[in-house]
């Protein structure tokens, strides 16, 4: 009874995209909404089909941008939050500056980070490394201060050092901060990507988008915005399936 | 022997006195009581012996030497086990052994054997939030052994259980004491888990708290069958009432 029950749950977002499809299929093939404005979902991928080495080539630059940006964001927030941890007065200095900063949209510097940093690639990964920064050192921050004082108490009476500290108890006990954090961030990133490309670049997802868009080529918009929602979302994905794997005790029955 | 002891100490907070001239002893062997109401310092004095807190006035003594402010010297449990919900239950109880130095492969030899004692074979890969909380309890209290310390600092390890599975802990703490030759000074508000445990108890009580009376459990009695639900049991229990 229950396993049905679960079988439906599952099985429910499935039906309501299929019917979405069909319903957007069905406004294109009777020209409810114009055929050039609004593709069929069948024109969509063939658009993806025709394009496909070129949306991949672009991927893969935008991924790499990603990559590296993340990568950066990630070290350079855990390390930040480290050394505010270490060292109070520089946390009651600068953690409500931190926390303030998440409300400017990072996006919005793109244009500067272009006029400063060139074409390339390295404007992009800038603005990536702002954007998942700040996710990461808040929520590792929270989880570091989050640790209870009786267990590094405990640690303390056990002749813990500092770093033992961190090894065994905070590191361990942020994995769900950071993980969650790592959830945000990566979404971000993607998104700052295209961005940053679309304020200018020479390849890349954004880069693509901008230049159908001058085409008027509306299929093949939809499949790029498409692609990166679904690049998006397999990061996510990607996230998860790394902390199933690393936090195996999650999975333990309370 | 004299194997712990606290010398005339006192604490203050912010113009509050909480502690006033507390002198304990602990004896090797013994399991001696500190007995007060919720609120009353205990768990300040606990920080002070353990050497997470600084008295204002006085000193600790381990062996008569000095150990005031210094951690590392006793083997310490709280009321919540604090056990680390990612490391398995063998993870757990090595870990004083590892923060002291002691290699991973060392430190399990070390600790396998005595699962079996402290009554928690085969939960030696599991890990903490599949066990109840009695045998979490004892994860805890061999984490506390693996200590290797000779005095045994407990605040109130017991009072989270519910009744039944304190009665089992309590006669298997008292049988694993005599296995393992372990001083113990434990913490507690429970009158009951007072008398049965202990060999001497001290009353904490006042403002600032003090040490107001001494209470000595006649250890013949205590090996009696059904002892707490003797009057002798109840007489201790109505004398330590009116002193709280």
């Amino acid at each position: 009874m229950k396993k049905q029950t679960n079988i439906n749950i599952n099985f429910l977002p499935i039906l309501v995209i299929l019917a979405l499809l069909l319903i957007w299929q069905l406004i294109s093939y009777f020209q409810i909404v114009p055929t050039f404005m609004l593709p069929s979902p069948v024109n969509v991928v063939k658009a993806f089909i025709t394009d496909f080495p070129l949306l991949m080539k672009n991927a893969g630059v935008t991924l790499l941008e990603t990559f590296w940006g993340l990568l950066i964001g990630v070290i350079g927030g855990v390390l930040i939050a480290i050394i505010m941890d270490l060292f109070n007065p520089l946390y009651k200095a600068v953690y409500p500056l931190l926390v303030l900063s998440q409300t400017v949209p990072a996006v919005a510097i793109a244009p500067l980070l272009i006029l400063w940093f060139g074409y390339g690639m390295l404007p992009k990964i800038v603005l990536i490394t702002i954007t998942t920064f700040f996710p990461v050192a808040v929520e590792m921050l929270t989880g570091f201060r989050a640790t209870d004082p009786d267990l590094i108490h405990l640690m303390k009476t056990m002749g813990a050092s500092k770093w033992k500290l961190y090894y065994y108890v905070k590191f361990p006990n942020s994995l769900n901060h950071f993980f969650s954090s790592l959830k945000i961030s990566v979404s971000y990133a993607i998104v700052s990507a295209v961005i940053s490309e679309w304020v200018g670049g020479f390849s890349g997802l954004g880069v693509y988008m901008t230049r159908v868009m001058k085409a008027y080529a509306y299929d093949k918009m939809f499949a790029v915005i498409f692609l990166i929602s679904a690049l998006s979302l397999l990061l996510i994905w990607l996230v998860t399936l790394i902390q199933h794997k690393v936090m195996p005790w999650e999975a333990v029955k309370k | 022997m004299a194997l712990l002891q606290t010398h005339h100490i006192s604490k203050t907070y912010s113009d509050h006195q909480i502690l006033a001239d507390i002198n304990i002893q602990l004896n090797q062997g013994e399991l001696v009581s500190i007995l007060g109401v919720s609120g009353i310092g205990k768990t300040t004095l606990f920080n002070i012996i353990a050497g997470l807190l600084s008295p204002e006035n006085g000193e600790v003594l381990l062996k008569n030497q000095p150990i005031t402010n210094k951690t590392g010297q006793l083997s310490y449990m709280l009321q919540k086990d604090l056990l680390l919900p990612y490391r398995t239950i063998m993870g757990n109880v090595i870990l004083p052994a590892l923060m002291r130095g002691t290699s991973k492969k060392v430190a399990e030899a070390k600790a396998a054997p005595l699962f079996k004692l402290f009554g928690l074979q085969h939960t030696e890969k599991r890990y903490p939030q599949a066990l109840s909380g009695g045998m979490r309890q004892r994860a805890a209290l061999l984490r506390t052994y693996m200590f290797n310390k000779e005095v045994a600092l407990l605040d109130e390890p017991f009072s989270a259980l519910d009744e039944i599975t304190k009665h089992q802990v309590h006669a298997w703490y008292l049988n694993l004491m005599s296995k393992i030759n372990l001083s113990t000074l434990l913490i507690t508000h429970d009158v009951e888990e007072a008398i049965l445990l202990s060999d001497r108890i001290y009353i904490l009580s006042g403002t600032p708290a003090s040490i107001t009376k001494e209470i000595i459990i006649d250890s013949e009695l205590k090996k009696q069958p059904d002892f707490e639900l003797s009057t002798s049991f109840l007489d201790y229990k109505r004398q330590i009432l009116n002193l709280l």
